[in-house]
Order: structure tokens, then sequence, then C-alpha cells
């Protein structure tokens, strides 16, 4: 596309600029049209076209403009889309590269930027001062909440967040490097330079599309004789070429973090017209990296002084990278206002392109030499001495008014545009998140980096390093390597002000700007002063300075030199805030990364999952897992399939898939001992062959986990743990071979994946699986009830269990996981045609319900002991040690009336508990009642043809017969105290 | 101490707030007290105020190593409720829920208490079981929480994610209407301002660096970096440094420190109406005033007193966080931060006497004490008063751990099988 220079903008300067003409966008700003060149960031574009009103305040709806030039851009917040589910509130024009097609729309206003009701908060400011809130909307009580709240909420935010779901995708790599370098700037590049030289691996990364730093703006430097611009592109394309330099623009040094370990953000399409699908939207890089050299340069102050912060009122080098970078004057009428030789370079600038110059104010009496004869020279008016103390224009600056200091001789000067400059802050964020401790440097009123916390150094202007030559002897040294290189610069970046500037001092009523995005000004951090506010840090709080999106990068200062001055205190004696990552905002969605969906935890399957899933089961998360709940057949119900798998077990026989227990495989001369310290009961006295149920419990003495485990052999065990239990138990035995009994001689392995496990529970278990099971005679005399053994099934090496979680006949097949399915088809095939189910995680719960065996987690939350559990034959009053058996001795653990899990028949036989509901003696009594316990486990038992309930009852035991009830929400149920076994009382069946 | 209100401001608007005093004294330390509170959070800061102001004891100091307000008070994400499982939890969070109810007219300092609601998302079978064993117990003993379906929690809040095919699909919710939020900085320095009002002393950037003992074992006083200041009570309230300063005494409590993250995104239009919790997804978001998501993580995995936590806890809750609400994955995290957490074996607080005569203790509140302060603050201001706790905090003692009549609120949240 082509456009005449016209439609580029009547501001465009011809010939300025590093933008190439042929090569533009067109792009929309509330809902207007306008042509930009590549390269341009929005904020350029719209200054182009006279663009100044972009915004508007977060507190005031004051009209705002544009400020910057990069990334600690306050003002400009632009809400910019792509389509209607690409769409970001809040970014900052000054960074955002249009593209073409690409809608920007101001926020915070409404109905328009220019007529914005909001404003009206304006007129009432005076009430707004500082953290009123805190002081008011407290009558009537509840009106806070209900009416003050939500119109202040109303009020306040700035961008709309998203509505839908983001169509992008991102991603992340993690990398290592001997050298990272933050910023790639003269300094940057100059250590990148010098250390690729060496050979070491070296990341360069910076923010910006292009490298170069302050060289962007900075026309008057030149490196190795080369204009400083040119040199660093040269420089860049050099170190792209070596093997051993990764450079990565666009992209965001977001977090230094302990040990080296940095985080970054790169944005990879959001200056595309058309990125390809492919392409993540940002990349987030997680490099360790062995040394880190910061170069992250200054950022310019503004100057604090009354109604600072029209449209139009902007940062000296901001002004110079719009007319030096992108071709593009910010006014045609220009005042200056500084406290600090660099401004003048921007003055010179513009003057030199033919932008007038309404005049220089300085306000100190003494500049620097060199630039008032360049001045003069270029017929620049310089008011030294005097200050701007007030501007004009409402949607746009049209005037200051010039005074001399301390106040005589004031006057109004129109101007289309007012550059300002305090001088430079070093970007010291980086160092402080890296936990580095800074100094105060009193000459030139800024801080500067100390002692270092981790393998770090800065360079250049970030160091408070101002001679170029210096700088970049630095670098070199920063780098590692040696260099000759040799840079000019045309001006001092030291000296300028810090705090309210002449007129917006103590006892004034004006409105100077300190945080422009969240409206505070000079007289709100004296107001926080006054209200006793000491500390930096209740300054900050009390007035947000610095707490907006830009984090304070251009207001920290100000704010600190102000309240130091209010106290009468030396800045170092105030402090500093500490600077908190991220650099810049950072976007959800890359943080993220692939962690969506399916990966954000990944969901565990069986080996059998899709032979069920083809059964028609409905799954249950289950920790990680998915299980299979019921087998509904068609036309049944969760209630009917479980009545049906329920009766068919106990009637039949049923298949379920047992493979999520955790299972840990015990090893070792040891492994008797082991088990014998880490579980209640005893081990030495279990024989090969031979299963036993253990429980586990923890130092406190509460059941911890529980589970069956096989001796297969004198140094072997196969243990198996709860489903949710498996990654925590293999731990807490971990934990205790390593650091309590380290001298025994034991090797643990997670085996759950390894097995696939099929149980066949049921009379006609044994019928079923015999054929399949080869070289053991499986017959209850010669392998009963809590067997194990090694054998083959269908051919393939097995584990065969026989046990049982339901009371009925029951064996668990442990096969290879990738033969699970296998064997499961042909096991599943014979059970069927023998009239057996399939049965889920449902009908399991039910059939152990109905046998009183508990579910650790469940019917025991942690407050346990093994003997509330009705389990205290488990616990070996034999042995000596084992882990809780002291917790198990304290005087709470075998008080009397403890809770105690017991059964619970309802008095209807057809009301089903709701697990959960809590008991009491007596109904009527008044809140808050007396709690007895609460309901476990509540089940229809379709075997029995009547609900049954488990419950942790205060005394249980003792309570056998005696009635006790459960109100519910609407409902109070009447229960009968019972012992915990419902259905074969006598276990027989067990043993069939 | 002048009366805040509208008139005030109103007043003081018409003089460019020129009349506005100090809201706290920063006196020089006197030679003794009759109590010094260590830590000015707002446990330590309210516990001076109810000292003052119920139990008649006005020479008091509470000392702060840094600026008041800068511990965990000033750090956490300020969810508000009551609804925990055991009667000794529901006992002193109730008794705290209700005085924020009329906190900021006790204070006059609008504390911004904002009972938005608390809901919490329940994603499997256990996590309803163990939530509808909330509720009941709720309902018995009087306080507020309820069920909610998939679709009511949605409708109460509507960025949530409600369908099927999520990861951890939402079962249903629950839901108490007086939980919310309330602003931190606010509760620190109404209870600053209104303790410093009646007499109190507050004395921040001086670190407490060891407790003078008697030759019967009992307090004297304590070394601090700006020299020795008697006293004839000390209420420890030094949250994730409580062991340090116990341990200058000489006693050993159980707890381990670990930082907890947080993080606030750029301010936005208002989008998210109440609190959510996922116990599940480890999650937990709201939306401050100023517009931010607050986001709190889960604590880091190891013992530690460095607030800078590692990235992956951030990215892990984040992760978290887009999946329950997919819509922000597009908005930017602006702030993150952490704070050193007090944590007790069974995540109980304790509030109670020590070994050391005198000496009393109010710690272990972990990554949820900040809904607690004003009941703990009231009910430790009783303790030191009268020498033995309030009814309402009798089951917090320090003795527990050895009895083993453990609170064990983790345990409520036990593991499926
Ligand atoms: C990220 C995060 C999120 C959280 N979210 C929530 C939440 O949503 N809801 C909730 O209820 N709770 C939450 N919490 C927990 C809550 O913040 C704390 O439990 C509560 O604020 C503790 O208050 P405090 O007054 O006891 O402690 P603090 O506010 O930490 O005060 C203790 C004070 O003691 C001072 N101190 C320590 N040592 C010394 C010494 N030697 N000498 C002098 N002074 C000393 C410290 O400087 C500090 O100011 C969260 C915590 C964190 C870190």
């Amino acid at each position: 596309m082509s456009a005449s220079a016209r439609d580029l903008g009547a501001f465009r300067i011809k010939d300025a600029g590093r933008h190439t003409p042929a090569r533009t966008a067109r792009f929309t700003f509330d809902g207007k049209t306008y042509t930009a060149m590549e390269g341009d960031t929005v904020a350029s574009a719209l200054l182009a076209h006279g663009v100044h009103l972009v915004g508007r305040s977060f507190k005031y709806h004051r009209p705002r403009g544009i400020l910057s030039a990069g990334p600690e851009e306050p003002n400009a917040l632009l809400d910019v889309s792509r389509d209607a589910g690409r769409r970001q509130p809040n970014v900052r024009a000054t960074v955002q590269e249009v593209f073409d097609g690409v809608r920007i729309a101001s926020q915070n206003r409404w109905p328009s930027l220019k007529h914005d009701v909001g404003a009206f908060n304006d007129l009432l400011s005076p009430f707004f001062a500082a953290g009123f809130y805190y002081k008011t909307f407290m009558w009537p009580k509840e009106a806070w909440h209900k009416l003050y709240e939500p119109f202040i909420r109303r009020a306040a935010g700035l961008g709309e967040a998203p509505k839908e779901e983001d169509p992008d995708h991102y991603t992340s790599r993690y990398a290592h490097c001997d050298v990272l370098i933050a910023g790639a700037g003269v300094a940057g590049l100059t250590a990148a330079l010098s250390a690729a030289a060496t050979g070491v691996s070296v990341f360069l990364v910076d923010e910006q599309p292009e490298v170069g730093g302050a060289l962007h703006f900075d026309a008057g430097t030149t490196i190795d004789g080369q204009n400083g611009y040119e040199w660093a592109q040269a420089a860049v394309a050099r170190l792209k070429a070596m093997p051993n330099v990764t450079v990565l623009t666009r992209t965001t040094v977001f977090g230094y973090y302990n040990h080296g370990f940095l985080g970054l953000v790169e944005r990879v399409t959001d200056h595309l017209a058309r990125p390809g699908r492919d392409l993540p939207r940002e990349r987030l890089w997680q490099v360790r990296a062995k040394r880190v050299v910061l170069a992250t340069g200054s950022i310019e102050r503004h100057m604090v002084f009354a109604n600072n912060d029209r449209p139009g009122i902007m940062l000296a080098s901001a002004a110079r990278t719009f007319l030096n970078h992108h071709g593009v004057a910010v006014g045609r009428q220009v005042g200056v206002y500084t406290a600090h030789d660099s401004a003048y370079e921007a003055a010179f600038d513009l003057k030199r392109a033919g932008v007038s110059i309404a005049a220089i104010v300085d306000c100190r009496s003494h500049p620097g030499d060199a630039v008032l004869a360049e001045a003069r020279a270029l017929g620049i008016d310089v008011l030294t001495g005097h200050s701007v103390i007030n501007t004009s224009g409402r949607l746009r600056v049209s005037s200051m008014t010039v005074a001399r200091n301390g106040g005589s001789n004031a006057r109004k000067i129109a101007v289309d545009a007012l550059i300002v400059s305090a001088g430079w802050t070093p970007s010291v964020h980086l160092f402080s998140q890296s936990r580095g401790k800074l100094r105060f440097d009193e000459q030139n009123q800024r801080f500067l980096p100390d002692i270092y916390a981790q393998d770090c150094v800065s360079v250049g202007a970030c160091n408070g390093t101002d001679d170029l030559s210096d700088l970049i002897d630095e670098a070199i040294a920063a780098g590692g390597g040696t260099l000759a290189l040799t840079g000019e610069n045309s001006f001092e970046w030291t000296g300028g002000m810090i705090g309210a500037a002449e007129g917006a001092g103590p006892d004034t009523v004006v409105k100077a700007f300190v945080d422009f995005q969240h409206d505070v000004t000079a007289k709100d951090i004296r107001l926080a002063v006054r209200e006793g506010m000491h500390s930096i840090e209740h300054i900050k709080r009390f007035t947000t300075n610095g707490m907006a999106s830009d984090q304070g990068k251009l207001s920290n200062m100000h704010g600190l030199a102000i309240a130091a001055e209010m106290l009468g205190r030396p800045i170092p004696k105030v402090g500093l805030t500490t600077f908190r990552a991220p650099y810049t905002p950072v976007t959800y969605g890359t943080l993220v990364g692939h962690s969506r969906g399916d990966l954000f935890d990944p969901a565990r399957k069986t080996p059998m999952h899709a032979l069920e899933a083809a059964e028609g089961a409905e799954f249950e998360d289950v920790g990680n897992w998915k299980r299979a709940w019921y087998f509904p057949k068609r036309g049944e119900d969760m209630h009917a399939a479980v009545n049906r798998e329920c009766r068919t077990v106990r009637d039949v026989a049923g298949v379920f898939d047992a493979s999520t227990l955790g299972k840990i495989e015990v090893v070792g001369p040891d492994a008797a001992q082991f088990l014998n310290l880490l579980y209640t009961n005893a081990w030495d006295t279990l024989k090969p062959g031979k299963c036993r149920y253990g429980i586990m419990t923890r130092e406190d003495g509460f059941v911890y986990d529980d589970g069956v485990v096989g001796r297969l052999a004198e140094d072997r065990f196969h243990v198996t743990t709860t489903t949710g239990g498996a990654p925590r138990v293999l731990h807490h035995m971990e934990d205790y071979l390593q650091t309590e009994f380290p001298h025994l001689k034991v090797w643990l392995t997670s085996t759950t994946e390894q097995w696939a496990v099929i149980a066949v529970q049921g009379p006609k278990a044994r019928e079923i699986i015999q054929p399949f099971v080869e070289g053991i005679d499986i017959s209850n005399e010669a392998f009963p009830h809590m067997s194990v053994a090694e054998c083959t099934v269908m051919g393939v090496p097995s584990r065969l269990f026989r046990m049982s979680f339901t009371g009925e006949l029951g064996f668990e097949v442990n096969v290879p996981a990738d033969y699970g399915p296998a064997v499961w088809k042909a096991i599943w095939e014979r059970a069927e045609s023998m009239g057996a189910c399939l049965y889920g995680t449902e009908t399991m719960h039910v059939l152990r319900a109905e046998k009183g065996y508990i579910i650790v987690g469940q019917d025991t939350d942690g407050t346990v002991t093994p003997d509330d559990a009705a389990l205290g034959w488990a616990v070996s009053k034999k042995k000596t040690d084992y882990v809780g058996i002291r917790g198990l001795k304290r005087p709470d653990l075998v008080r009397d009336g403890r809770k105690q899990l017991v059964g619970l028949l309802t008095k209807s036989p057809d009301v089903v508990l709701e697990e959960g509901g809590q008991i009491v003696a007596d109904p009527n009594q008044p809140k808050p009642m007396t709690m007895l316990g609460h309901v476990t486990s509540a089940y229809w038992s379709e075997n029995c043809g009547r609900s049954i309930a488990l419950a942790l009852v205060a005394g249980g035991r003792s309570l056998v017969g005696k009635t006790l009830y459960v109100p519910l929400k609407d409902q109070t149920i009447e229960v009968e105290v019972t012992d915990m076994v419902f259905f074969d009382k006598e276990g027989g069946r067990i043993h069939g | 101490m002048r009366k805040y209100s509208i008139f005030a401001i109103a007043r003081e608007a018409m003089r460019a707030h020129k009349g506005w005093e100090a809201q706290w004294n920063s006196p020089e330390p006197r030679s003794s007290y009759d109590v010094i509170i260590i830590g000015a959070g707002g446990h330590g800061l309210g516990a001076a105020y109810y000292l003052a102001k119920e139990h008649g004891i006005t020479n008091v100091a509470v000392i702060e190593k840094g600026w008041l307000g800068g511990g965990n008070t000033g750090r956490n994400t300020t969810i508000i409720r009551s609804n925990y499982l055991y009667e000794e939890s529901m006992d002193i969070y109730e008794h705290s829920l209700k005085l924020w109810e009329g906190l900021s007219q006790e204070l006059n300092y609008n504390v911004m208490y904002s009972p938005r609601g608390v809901m919490m998302l329940s994603h499997n079978v256990h996590d309803q079981q163990s939530f509808k064993r909330h509720i009941n117990a709720h309902r018995l003993y009087g306080i507020d929480n309820e069920w909610l379906t998939p679709e009511q929690a949605k409708a109460y809040c509507p960025p949530l994610d409600i369908s099927k095919t999520a990861r951890y699909p939402i079962n249903g919710a629950t839901l108490q209407r007086r939980g919310g939020t309330a602003r931190h900085d606010a509760v620190a320095w109404g209870y600053a301002r209104a303790a410093s009002d009646r007499g109190v002393h507050v004395i921040q950037n001086s670190e407490v660096t060891g407790i003078r003992r008697g030759p019967n074992g009992e307090v004297q006083g304590v070394e601090t970096t700006r020299g020795f200041i008697g006293a004839k009570k000390i209420g420890v309230s030094a949250a994730g440094h409580s062991s340090v300063v116990m341990e200058m005494a000489g006693v050993r409590v159980p707890l381990h420190s670990t930082p907890l993250q947080a993080l606030v995104s750029e301010p936005l239009k208002p989008i998210f109406p109440c609190v959510v919790m996922s116990n599940t997804v480890h999650a937990y978001i709201s939306q401050s005033d100023k517009g931010e998501l607050v986001i709190g993580a889960g604590t880091d995995q190891y013992n530690s007193y460095s607030q800078t936590g590692g990235l992956q806890i951030i990215t892990h809750t984040l992760d978290a966080i887009c999946e329950l609400f997919p819509i922000f994955r597009r908005v930017k995290m602006m702030r993150q931060w952490g704070g050193i957490t007090d944590n007790t074996p069974d995540r109980s607080p304790i509030q109670g006497v020590t070994p050391v005569p005198g000496l009393f203790v109010n710690c272990g509140w972990g990554t949820g004490g900040f809904k607690a302060t004003p009941g703990s603050a009231n009910l430790f201001a009783h303790l030191i008063a009268r020498g033995e706790p309030h009814r309402l905090a009798s089951g917090l003692t320090l003795d527990r751990f050895r009895t083993g009549r453990l609170i064990d609120e983790a345990a409520a949240a036990a593991v499926a099988h």
C-alpha cells in the first residue's frame, strides 16, 4: 500500500526517522482510520496525525496524552484488538507496534474520550484527597458494600477485561547460558561483543523491536566513528551470526529470581498483521544464567509542576525518539522545561527539523556552557532560573505560564507541546529483584547498585556510568573479553532534580502530578506525611504512588524526594520501596503456556480405560485418575446401575479395574524390618506367599494410609496403597528411609503404573479365572484368603492375590500394564458368559460399606486413630517401635469419648443419609449445637434391602443401640447406632 | 482523636487538608511498660487496642522491626470467612467475622469489609462429601454457608467455567455470603490509630533481639535495636518470625515458616463479583476495589525466610486460574510478592500461655490469619489481661501438640481414596 505524505500525518517530518515511506499500515483509533508507517508504535502514529489526547486518568478522569516513548508509559494505555477474541486492555501505546488492520480504542471514558462524564470527579477533587475513602462511606453500616463500593468499583479499574476465551496459544522454553545480558543499548551490545568473543554462550535480550536503547533518540552519539544507531545494528548483525549467541528482541526480562534464574517474555506476533497460525502469541523463556550483566539503562523523569499532565506534555527524550526514530514532530511550537542539559538536545534536534521552540525554561541558573552556546547559535530563547508554574489547554496543552524562580514576572507563552526533563533515573529494578542492595548517590540524587546478592554486574546508565568511554570500558570488562572500541557522546546525563518543582512546593494547592496513572499529586504525598505516614511504604500505600501498572518507573524518585523534604530527613533515611517482579506486566497466558486443558494436569488413565469406556462406563475423578464409576445399561440411571452391579457381584461375580491403587515394591534384606517401622502391625511374621492388611500412621498417631501388602519372598514385598495416597506414601517411606532409618538396606520403587490390576469378586470368581491361571493351584485349600503367588495368566507373568474388598471370594490379577487389556478382555468375556458384571467405584464403595471396611480419607480424616476406626486389632502391642507409636500414647489419643467409627441405621429403612450430615443427641437444642460426629459413608444397600451408613461418633461404640439424630437442611433423620458390619456378619463368604 | 466523617472531609477540603493530624504517634519508648506486644501486624495492633479499650490497660507498647502493617497483614489476599470445620475454629473465626461486621464503625476507619461472598468450588465426590460435612456443621452451629449447584455458582460468579469438559469440572460449590474481603492496610492503620488514641505506643523500626528473663524465669522486658525496654507481660505476635522470637525466651514452638505468594493483575473494570477458592486446583481469586484481580498461590514447598518465592509457584497458580476462568488468559500480571507464613502441624493457630511466666503467644495463623485479625486480637488481649484464655480461644493452646488434641483443619481437606 502506498500513501501520500499527507496520509501519513501532518506531523511527519520529511527525511527524518528510520522508517521506509513505502511501507504503510492502516489502523483505527476510536473508530477513525489513520495511516501509519511500518515500524511506528501506536503512539508515534497518532502523534504523526497530531493526536495527543488518548486516555483518561484513573481517579479524576483527566485528559491524558502520551508521556514517554517506551515501556515506562503511565498514561497512554489503550485497548488493542485484532478481532473480538484477540482484544487486550491496558496496552501501552508506546510499546504496541502498528500493524495493518489493528483496532485501537481509548479506555476509562464515557460516553467519549473528549466528553467524559467521569471528569466530574476532577471538580470534586478537593474531596478526593489521598486516602479519603478510609475516612468516610461508613454510614449506614451496610451501605459500604451495597452502595459505595459498587460505585467506586465501577469508577475505578482501567480497561475492560476480555470477555471471550483467548484463541491464541502461548509457548515456553527453558535455556541455560553462561552470560545473560539484559538490555541491548551501547552497554549491553558492548558487553555481548566482549563476552561472545570468548566463546561462552550468550543471551542478549532487549524489549524493543530493534537494539540500540538510548541510541534510538540520541542522535549525537558516535561509536567507532559511526552513527551510534547504525553501529548498534551492525554490531547485532555480527552477534547474530555467532553460534554461541542468542539475540532476543521484543523480549522483556521481567523477573530476576534466586540462583541466576530469570523469567523472559518474548512477544512473537503482536506486531504482525497476519501472523502464521502456528506461531505462539508470546513465548515464556525461563533461563538459568551463570552470570547476568544488567545493562538496563536509565529512564527520564518528568518535572513535577502545576497541571503537568495535559496532553502534549511529554518527556524530552520521548520527543527525540518520535523525531529521530519515527520522523514525527510532537508539535509546531514546542516549549521545553528542564532541570537538566539533555533536554536541550531535544530542542536542538526539533529546531533543526524545522519545529519552532517557544523557549527553553531551565530552573537552574547555570546550565552547561556548551548547551547555552548551541541554543544561542540556533536562535532559541533560554530562560534560566525560570520555571513553568502552570499550563492551560483542556484537551491539549495550549500555553505554559513561565515565571522567574520565586514567582515574579509570570507570563503565558503559547505552545502546542511541552517537553520536560528532570533528569535520569538508573533502571535498577532487576538488580533490586535479585536482592542486591542499593546506595544513594548524593551528588546526583539517585540510587545505584552497591552490594550484589548474585553473580551479576551492572554496566552503563543503570550503574550510573555516564561517560561513554568509561561505559564502554566497563561493559567490555563485564563481558570478560577484550575489545577495541571508542565512543563519543554530546551531552551529560548527570544532574537534574527530584521532587516538586517551583510553584508546586509545600503550602501550594496546585495539582502537580507525581504518579500520572493513579493521579497522585505532590500534595497527596505531603498529606500522607502529615497524617503520620513516615515510612515510604506507608506513603506508597496511602497515596498509591508507584502502584499503577507502570510500577512507579517515573514517580518513585519524585515521591521519595517530596516525602523526604516534608519529613525533614535525608532521602536514604526515608528509604526506597521494594521493586517487585514483573518489570512490566506479563500476560497470564504466557505464564501458563501449554498447561491448559488436558495438559493442565494430565489425567491418568488405566490400561483398560478405553475398554471400559466402550462398555459405557461413567468415570469419576479420583486424585489425578479417571476411574470407572459405574456401568449403566441402556435406560439405567446411576442408582439402578449400582443396584444391579451390587446384586450381581454378590450373586454371581463382578470384574473391577483396581489398577489405580498405589503399588510400591519394597525390596532388600531389611524390607520386613522397614515395614515393621512404617506400619502399625507386624510384618516379620508374615510368610512369603501371604498377604496382610496394614495400617500406616503418621508420627502423630493418626491413620495415614492403608492397604494390603503381599510378601513374595523373604526380601520382597508388594505394597498397595490407596489411590490418592500413592505418591505421598512413597515420599513418606523415602523420607523415613533416608532420614530416620538410613542403616536399613531397602529399596523402594513405585510400580503403580507397571501393573494392570483386574479384580474378580463374587461366588463365581474362582471359576471365572481358573482356566486362565497357569502354574499354581488356586483351590481354597492351596490358595486360601490372603494368599499371593507369582504365576502366569494366559502366558503372561502375573502376580495373583486372593483378597477381597467386597467380602466375597475374590482375586486380584496383576499383569504387566501392556497386557492388561488383553487379559481383561478374556476374563470379562468369560465372566459375562457366566452372568457376572462389570462394576465401578460406586459399587465397590457400597459393597465394602456393607462389610464395614473403611476408606481412608472418607471414613477417616487425619484425626482418626486406628482404634477410632475399629482397627485396633491391626496395631501391634508387641512392637517396640514404629512411626506413630509415641503419638498414639498421647493423653488425648487414649482418652474416653473419642470419636469412633460405628454403623448407623436410619429408623425408616428407605431414607439414605447425607454424607457429611452431623449427628446430635438432641435435635431440639439451641444453636450452637453440640455435635457428636458426622456421617462418613451412606448408601442404599440393595443387598440389605435398606440404607446403611458409617459414622464417626463420640463414644460411638458405647452408644450401640441408642437413638441419635441427623438434622439436615429440611428434615431431621432418626438413626440407631449399630456395629459396622451389615452383611454376612459371620464373614463366611470370603472363604468360599 | 479527631473523628473521621464526610463533614470532616468537607471541612478539610476547604482548607487544602491542612488540618488532618497524624493517625498514630511515633513516640520515644518509655523505660518500661505493663505490656509489650512484639509485632505490629493487625493481630498485635488490635490486641493493644483491645487491651486499652476493654481491659483498661493503656501502658502498652507495640514493637515493630519494620513499618507497622508491613508483614503478612499488608501482603495477604484478604479473604475473610468463618466456615471452618471444627468447633474451636468456628468459635474464633465467627467471633472475628462478627467483629468485622462493625469494625469500620468501631475504629472510625473504613476498613472496607466487603461481604461479597466466598465461594469454594467442589470438583469431585470427595470435595462434595467434605463440603456437605462443613455445611451441616455450620447450620447447626449458626454459621451461614450453603450449597450451590454448578448453575447457581455460575449465576453468582459469571466468569466461572462450568462445562463438563473442563479438566476439573465443577460439581457444585459452597457459598458463605457473609464472607468477603477487606482493605488490609486500613485494618493495621485503623487499629494503630485507635490504639494510639488510647495511649498505646507504636514503636516502629525497632527489632526485638532478645527477651530478658528474671530469676524465676519470668519475663522482664525485651532487648531491641533501640535498647532494653522493660515489660511485666509480653505478647508475641510475630507471624512468620514467631518461632525466632519465641526462641529468644527459650520456647520452641511447632511452626515451620514458608513463603506464600500472591499476585495482582492490571486494574480492570468490574468483572469478578465475589471471592472464589478452589482447594483442589490451588487457586484463590477476587477483584479489588481498584480493579486488580487478586490471586493467591499455594505455599512454596520449602522452609525459608526469603520473601522471593519461586516463579514456578506463580505459573502453577495461573495455570489453575486460567483453567477455571479461561477468559482471563489475556489479562496481565502486574505485581507479585510473597510473605512468610507460620504453619502449625494441624494448620490451626496457637494462642495461649507459654511455659515462661508473663509470656503469651499468638501465632501459627499461617496462610489464613487475616480473617481472624479482629477476633484473634480481641481474645489475645483477654489472654494477656487475665492470664488465661477466653472461652472462645481455649482450644488453641500450645499444649495441644503434647496432648494430641489437635484441630486438624488440614485434615478436613483430606485426600481422596
Ligand atoms: C500472600 C499471602 C496471602 C494471604 N492470604 C490470606 C487470606 O486471603 N486470608 C487470610 O485470612 N489470611 C491470609 N494470609 C495470612 C495472613 O496474612 C496472616 O495470617 C495475618 O495477616 C497475620 O497477621 P499478624 O498480625 O499476625 O502478622 P504480621 O502482619 O506478619 O505481623 C507480624 C509483625 O511482626 C513483626 N516482627 C517479626 N519479628 C519481629 C521482631 N523480632 N521484632 C519486632 N517485630 C517483629 C513483623 O515485622 C510483622 O510486622 C495470607 C498471607 C500471605 C503471605
